[in-house]
């Protein structure tokens, strides 16, 4: 079998195991369908580790139905990647694996004639990532957004029981179509003026025609869906209200990967399509994203701080991420770029790590509330243990990867705008911060015991019902130990240099339209050097530097007497923003297209 | 003139925007968001129109009659059910909030803030 | 964020946005225009295929990929909707009752009934040659169905609706478009290559892969639809919340 075989099989295989999964698994004993559906999980790592190892410091293209370009021109789907698409579908059906694993003992009693039905969904959203990820077709891109989104809007609401997860999963459902309606009509623009759906082929047609208002308006309408999922300022109303309802599993995997998912796509259609000549110029895309970034960071820090639900925590702290992650691909530098795979696969690890001992919490106690649940984990030492570690690593502590990602990138965004620094720092270190401060209180009890004031409108997270009803109350073994093989995933993206220089060599063929362009149409074309991604004594620093900050956040919050004031002002109208409602969140979403439309047209 | 055509899917993805934000009920935000989607339906099949053209089959015509594009056709039909079966989700997501909330009034649900 | 205060942000935007989306429609080729090459490439390759209805060939061996992910998302949806609009713990089912139904109406859906399934069949199979195909055909099955609602009762529906096979049917049709991929590259082509017997343009047979796919996306559509609707009436007709609120779906 070719190299370019087991990209479409990437799909493929998840599909076919959905199927199956939804066909046998009311038939077979529960843990049948279980053992079914991780073989399979695990065939899908297999086919794309397979796919890493034999695409190298190239890229691998597939022509689907055989559809081959005859005279420089094909009527079918390519589907073509480096390694960032192909470690960012790795990385998905990895986080499938350790999800299916995590959830073992869940779900115990939904449709019991159905029993198949939510691995056959977590298998559908596997192939749905993985197609979005390996596309190079802007059409086809639109229908695995789609896919992704279908599956995760049926996740979300699973627990019909509680009108929390019906409202999120509602939200979530309008505003990601509605974006995904905007691609499409950006997507439609583009046909009408080249007559292509292949990033590689609209680009190449684009070069003939000059940047006017079409392109313009194309280029906003088409980022619009990637942007929303990606949940970057001001469309990122939706994604607490999601992540805080959804079942861990799924907050796991839309946190881990999903939405790094949105922002990769955007950077992706820039570079391919819009950055060539005549395009929208480089300059105008940094200006823009690095702001949008820069927002969307901050945003998510100081609301991820102010919060006391612990999933609501978590779903800002990656909206802050995402913003750091939306800034080093914004840099359009190779070496930026390679920073933040390297942060987004430490990310994915931290972040579902913690998402699963919430997990744990929440079955043992039936709540993910900080103030409520102060003191009560101390029965959990190892859930504390580990939920430290990963507040830790979002933090950026050294060696993990999100350490190294962050310090690549600093490095990267150094050079050109130095004040970018104190913001990769003090983001990471607020949400990291906001992680140990809940860590402390509610495993070992640290502090006072919080008080309950009610003078802004929020989310507490008491009141949840457990996700798991079983005869024992006891955690089960996979809700720890996967977390612990996650946070050990992320160590590992740090400390072996394998990766680190294989993706920068890989960010260096993702800078690069002219290659990407060239290995569809079927030319060769010589790469320039990848850049460095390694460890450094300053990065180091900066990693300790805001671990340091986020201990000392950590401890004021604790022990610090506690202050009324100015940023009381500033933070409440912020929150008070995050209303819940979903006329609020499509207005956003439209003004933020306007916004977009505007800024990208007084720098052109 | 015939620049309307085009303007026409603009007008409708507004008006579906318009519906979703001034909206008091879940159900008729979800009714406007399938029509913002049906701008994305004018808009393929206004940008694949050909003069002259007839449907793209050939079953009883001459294989050289002028024909309108078909990808777009193909295009909105993928769309079509695109749409059709992210409708079904969200109503069914409405009607369970409905139980278990009483209301489908976006003012009323407060669950969620902060 | 007040009602007025969102559609002053809205009418702001919606501003920007019209002049932006006016500006760029100015840009495009003229209404009508005679130049489409991915239209005319997709008539060329649907010939050489010997597929008479393009839009097939595009959507079924072209593009099949794209349908492939279509019809994920209505397994999706229809996975959803089992599990959206499952009973929940605590509510309870109600007896059906039966419903009067005015004999003209029982006469022109005992009628149409046969009628509209054998349209909905002839409409799948002819998916490579005329307008329809396997998504169009599927509904008018599964919707033909229900007029044994109509034209009877939901008793009637209950007893004609196998939901148990028609569930399964939905899963395999929706694996095997995945499947009838693999063919391709069994044989060393690529993934979903039309490799099948082209036949006569023009016939029943012709198409290759393009009619088998259309069969397997007919069952999945026709049996999927029908256990999402099932869903959406089991709620509105036999489930009844604990709290005796209305459902909020008409009797």
């Amino acid at each position: 079998m070719s190299t370019a075989d087991l990209l479409p099989l990437a799909i493929a295989i998840p599909l076919i195991g959905a199927a199956f999964s939804a066909l046998v698994g009311s038939r077979l004993p529960r843990v049948a369908t279980d053992l079914l559906v991780t073989v399979w999980a695990a065939a899908g790592v297999a086919d794309l580790v397979v796919l890493w190892l034999r695409t190298g410091d190239g890229r691998a293209v597939s022509w689907l139905g055989g559809w081959r370009l005859r005279h420089g021109e094909s009527v079918g789907i390519v589907l073509v990647n480096d390694r960032i698409g192909i470690g960012l579908a790795l990385l998905t059906a990895v986080l499938v694996l350790a999800v299916i694993a995590y959830s073992w003992r869940y779900f115990d009693e939904p449709p019991a004639e159905h029993a198949g039905t939510f691995p056959a969904l977590i298998l559908l959203f596997d192939a749905g990532m993985c197609g979005f990820a390996l596309t190079g077709d802007l059409f086809n891109a639109f229908v695995f957004f789609e896919l992704m989104g279908a599956v995760a809007y049926a996740l979300t609401g699973f627990r019909i029981e509680d009108p929390r997860p019906l409202q999120g999963a509602l939200t979530f459902g309008v505003i990601n179509s509605l974006a995904a309606y905007g691609s499409l009509l950006g997507i439609g623009l583009l046909y009408a003026r080249t007559g292509e759906l292949g990033f590689a082929q609209i680009s190449q047609k684009l070069t003939g025609h000059r940047a006017d208002a079409l392109l313009l308006t194309a280029f906003v309408l088409v980022l619009t869906g990637p942007l929303v999922k990606g949940a970057v300022a001001p469309f990122h109303f939706w994604l607490p209200d999601a992540h805080a309802v959804a079942p861990t599993p799924v907050c796991m995997l839309l946190s881990g990967v999903m939405v790094e998912l949105g922002v990769y796509g955007a950077a992706r259609i820039y570079w391919i399509v819009f950055s060539g000549p005549h395009g929208i110029p480089q300059h105008v895309f940094h200006d823009t994203f690095v702001a949008a970034g820069v927002l969307t960071a901050l945003v998510g820090a100081v609301m991820c701080w102010k919060q006391r639900n612990l999933k609501r925590m978590l779903a800002f702290s990656t909206v802050s991420h995402v913003g750091m992650f939306l800034v080093g691909l914004a840099l359009l530098t190779p070496e930026a770029t390679a920073g933040t795979a390297l942060y987004v696969a430490g990310h994915a690890g931290a972040k579902a790590a913690l998402f699963g001992v919430t997990g744990a919490l929440l079955d043992r106690f039936g709540s993910v509330d900080e103030h409520s649940l102060y003191g009560r984990g101390r029965e959990l030492p190892v859930g504390g243990v580990l939920f430290v570690l990963g507040g830790l690593a979002l933090a950026g502590l050294p060696p993990f990867g999100t350490a190294l990602g962050k310090a690549v990138a600093e490095h990267a965004a150094q050079s050109h705008s130095p004040w970018l620094l104190a913001v990769f720092v003090l983001a990471s270190a607020a949400t990291g911060a906001a992680v140990l401060r809940a860590a402390l209180r509610v495993f070992a009890g640290a502090g006072r015991r919080p008080l309950d004031r009610h003078e802004v409108p929020e989310t507490t997270g008491g009141g949840e019902e457990p996700e798991i009803r079983g005869p024992s109350r006891r955690v089960p073994l996979p809700m720890l130990a996967v977390p612990a093989l996650l946070l050990a995933g992320s160590l590992a993206v740090g400390l072996l240099p394998a990766v680190s220089t294989q993706l920068a060599q890989a960010a260096r063929l993702f800078t690069d339209r002219v290659g990407y362009v060239a290995a569809v149409y079927g030319h060769s074309h010589a790469a320039g050097m990848p850049p460095a991604a390694d460890w450094t004594a300053e990065g180091i620093a900066l990693g300790l530097t805001s671990v340091a900050l986020a201990v000392a956040f950590a401890c004021a919050a604790l022990w610090a007497a506690p202050r009324g004031g100015g940023a009381h002002r500033v933070v409440a109208p912020l929150r008070r923003l995050h209303s819940g409602h979903m006329g609020d969140y499509v207005g956003w979403l439209i003004v933020g297209v306007a916004v977009l439309l505007v800024a990208v047209r007084a720098q052109l | 003139m015939t620049l309307l055509f085009f303007l026409a899917a603009g007008w409708i993805f507004l008006a579906g925007v318009y519906g979703m934000v001034t909206s008091r009920n879940i159900i008729r935000t979800v009714g406007c968001l399938a029509v913002a989607q049906s701008s994305t339906y004018v808009l393929l099949l206004a940008v694949g129109f050909r003069r002259g053209g007839t449907s793209p089959y050939f079953t009883d015509t001459s294989t050289r009659t002028p024909v309108v594009d078909p990808v777009v056709q193909a295009l909105a039909l993928t769309d079509v059910v695109v749409g059709a079966t992210v409708t079904a989700l969200l109503l069914a997501l409405a009607l369970q909030l409905r139980k278990r909330h009483g209301t489908v009034d976006p003012d009323a649900l407060t669950g969620l803030r902060g | 964020m007040s009602r007025r205060l969102r559609l002053a942000l809205f009418w702001a935007a919606a501003v920007v946005f019209a002049v932006a989306f006016t500006a760029a429609c100015t840009g495009l080729p003229d209404f009508g225009t005679l130049s489409h090459p991915y239209g005319s490439r997709a008539i060329a390759a649907a010939f050489h295929q010997r597929t008479a209805n393009t839009i097939s060939s595009v959507n079924f061996d072209q593009r099949a990929f794209d349908t492939l992910g279509e019809e994920s998302i209505l397994f999706a949806a229809v996975l959803g909707g089992l599990v959206l609009l499952r009973r929940a713990r605590d509510e309870r089912l109600a007896g059906v009752r039966r419903g009067r139904v005015l004999p003209s109406t029982r006469m022109f859906g005992s009628l149409l009934l046969p009628i509209t399934l054998v349209t909905g069949v002839y409409i799948v199979a002819h998916g490579q040659l005329s307008p329809g195909g396997g998504f169009q055909g599927g509904v008018i099955l599964a919707t033909g169905l229900h007029l044994a609602y109509i034209a009877a009762d939901y008793g009637v529906l209950k007893a004609i609706r196998p939901l148990a096979v028609l569930d399964a049917a939905d899963a395999v049709g929706a694996g095997a478009f995945a499947v009838l991929g693999l063919v391709g590259l069994a044989v060393g082509a690529a993934y979903l290559q039309n490799v099948l017997p082209l036949g006569t343009f023009g016939q029943l047979s012709s198409g290759g892969l393009v009619p088998v796919i259309n069969a397997a996306v007919g069952v999945e559509v026709g049996s999927g639809v029908v256990v999402l609707l099932a869903g959406f009436l089991d709620q509105a007709v036999e489930i009844v919340s604990p709290t005796g609120k209305d459902n909020g779906a008409g009797r």
